[in-house]
């Protein structure tokens, strides 16, 4: 079967992706009300660390089967 | 109160998070093709696969919510549940207690308990264990939903129906497997979805350096305010930290609850398991820096009038659990809403899992095949492990609308744990390291540890005796409390499993091989002479105490 890992990969690769999506689209559409340190722009940073992470961990571990 | 309002991007994360653990488990479901597969993952893991799934199935979004807002009352010495409360046990599990349970290829705590001692005291203990995981698997069933309703603003039934299904569904498919790995997705999950907080708190306060500066003295150290009970946030001294969270709950529930030792059942081979707790260690000892931080970090904007951060009220009592929701609210933009609603989600989720998986392992083999159906099949037993789960379940959603009618319920939880794990530990202790230790003593000093905790709890809860007495202090929490009575509740089974003991039958030594330290010789193989240090369970133990001690020292 595929590793666990290749699927932590996957799911963290996913959210990242869509969570700095939603980031960029915030930037040049700021919401009414924000958040604390809104301008720091936690969803682009934060989504590029989870999608890194995510494609590495997918990457590694997507031609690899474990009993 | 305002509930957080969740934007279609919040939404597709927690739809996405479903239809992942779902189709993993239907995927895991063609890989499980006997007994053993489905309920010790068929014994392949490695030790990081293992290690994640034993911490993370003790990682539920209970704990997460509940540890934040005890660090906001009661300062940093929450973190000795995540320091002494924790890493001391898990590496004598790992060190000392592994080779006995998985060198006698037992499937659960219980079948210990039959080879060691006898069937009674197995069927004993395997009753009380699956009242108690049915009880907690309930309980954390009713605070989802809970947290759900109050902060979400979601139908109760609803949640709790569709989360429970959820579970029901990709267990009933894949059994430990699917168990173990949304519980390592939950580990990921909690990180990316909570460590946040803390680093957007860190940001907005100025640094870790200003957030303990603007902490009282009592609630920033870990072991110089513990001399005096009335000195610290917890109301305890350093006594009841080390007797009775340090030893009895943190050894009874990290040695002995097979929900979480189960993880380290499914390791591929005897240094694997033994690995299983040490390589948890390091990531339990990681965890203040999202669940104590934060609750500093709560603590501090809510003593901030400009921050204008306060915690939710319910009347005149202050809602301690709101305090990650509510940073959650404060730092989140839509997006990570998202994320971290399906981190505490995730958690709710594996929790409830680990408990079904226990369950289920626990009931066919430790009460169905030993008392129901003796020469029950492999596949049969396969299949009342399915049937198991989703009994399991039905009676959690049972627990849970019990403990919505009875709120209070949620209190009880680490009382529970005093009543059944805190004399198994004392049981286990005698069992493995005194080969004189007899069935009937193990027995009757299971009854009594068990009765005796119950009843004291009881006799404080009325009115009959006064806290103090078991406390031995005139200021002391409730917390305070729960520790005290592990402790008595321990000595009592000690004592008694002795005393009965000295006055019983012996069970043959022949039959203890394997079972007792005395008697059980250590041989290294030759594939493991040649096992380099750095590999070896030892080193990393040693390498994870002097990390526990260090954290001590600096934080003391």
């Amino acid at each position: 079967m595929r590793p666990i890992w290749y699927f932590v990969g996957l799911i963290l690769s996913i959210n990242g992706i869509i969570i700095f999506g939603t980031g960029l689209y915030l930037l040049y559409n700021p919401p009414a009300v924000k958040t604390v340190l809104f301008d720091t722009h936690p969803n682009i940073w934060w989504g590029i660390l989870m999608t890194i992470f995510g494609v590495v961990f997918t990457l590694l571990n997507m031609n690899k089967r474990v009993e | 109160m305002n509930t957080i309002g969740l934007t279609f991007v919040d939404w597709l994360l927690i739809a996405l998070y479903f239809g992942f653990v779902l189709g993993i488990g239907f995927y895991l479901k063609k890989f499980m093709k006997n007994d053993e597969d489905f309920f010790l993952a068929g014994r392949k893991n490695s030790s990081w696969v293992a290690g994640l799934a034993f911490l993370s199935a003790n990682l539920g979004a209970l704990e997460l919510l509940g540890m934040t807002g005890n660090t906001f009352k009661y300062g940093m010495y929450v973190a000795h549940f995540y320091w002494i409360g924790a890493i001391p046990a898990m590496l004598f599990l790992g060190i000392y207690m592994m080779p006995f349970y998985y060198s006698s290829k037992i499937k659960s705590i219980p079948g210990y308990l039959k080879l060691r001692f006898d069937e009674k005291t197995r069927v004993l203990n395997a009753f009380a264990f699956a009242i108690m995981t049915l009880l907690v698997s309930g309980i954390n069933l009713y605070a989802m939903a809970l947290v759900l309703h109050t902060f979400l603003g979601w139908n109760w039934d609803v949640s709790m129906w569709v989360s429970a299904a959820t579970v029901a569904a990709y267990v009933t498919f894949s059994g430990l497997m699917s168990a173990i790995f949304t519980e390592i997705i939950q580990f990921f999950l909690i990180w990316f979805g909570l460590f946040l907080v803390s680093v957007m708190g860190i940001i907005e306060i100025g640094s870790i350096q200003e957030i303990f500066t603007r902490v009282p003295a009592a609630y920033n150290t870990l072991w110089s305010t513990s001399g005096n009970p009335a000195d610290n946030g917890m109301m305890i001294s350093w006594g009841g930290i080390v007797l009775g969270l340090g030893f009895v709950l943190s050894f009874g529930y990290w040695t002995t609850d097979f929900l979480v030792v189960q993880r380290a059942f499914s390791a591929k081979d005897l240094r694997t398991a033994r690995l299983t707790p040490i390589v948890a260690s390091f990531f339990k000892m990681a965890l203040p820096f999202i669940v104590i931080l934060a609750g500093l970090i709560a603590y501090v904007l809510a003593n901030d009038p400009k921050s204008g951060f306060q915690l939710l009220k319910d009347g005149s009592q202050i809602n301690y659990d709101s305090a990650l929701p509510l940073l959650i609210v404060r730092y989140y933009p839509t997006g990570l809403i998202g994320l971290g609603v399906t981190a505490l989600l995730a958690g709710f989720m594996a929790g409830q899992a680990g408990n079904i998986s226990a369950f289920n392992t626990v009931w066919t083999y430790d009460i169905y095949k030993s008392i129901i159906n003796k020469k029950a099949s492999d596949a049969h037993l396969l299949k009342m492990g399915r049937a198991a789960t989703l009994v399991g379940v039905l009676l959690s959603l049972v627990t849970a609308y019990w403990a919505k009618s009875f709120p209070s319920i949620m209190d009880y939880m680490q009382a529970i744990f005093s009543w059944v794990n805190a004399p198994l530990f004392a049981t286990m202790l005698l069992g493995m390291f005194v080969v004189w230790i007899t069935p009937n003593g193990a027995f009757w000093g299971l009854v009594l540890g068990m009765g005796s905790s119950f009843t004291l709890y009881i006799a404080v809860k009325f009115g009959w005796i006064e806290g103090s007495l078991l406390t031995m202090s005139n200021s002391s929490s409730e917390m305070a409390a729960n520790f005290w009575r592990a402790w008595w509740a321990w000595l009592i089974c000690f004592g008694s499993t002795i005393i009965v003991s000295l006055f019983t039958k012996k069970k043959p030594r022949e039959e203890l091989v394997g079972l007792v330290k005395g008697l059980t010789p250590i041989v290294e193989t030759e594939a493991e002479k040649l096992v380099p240090y750095y590999l070896r369970p030892g080193f990393w133990a040693i390498a994870s105490l002097i990390i526990f001690i260090a954290l001590n020292i600096y934080f003391w």
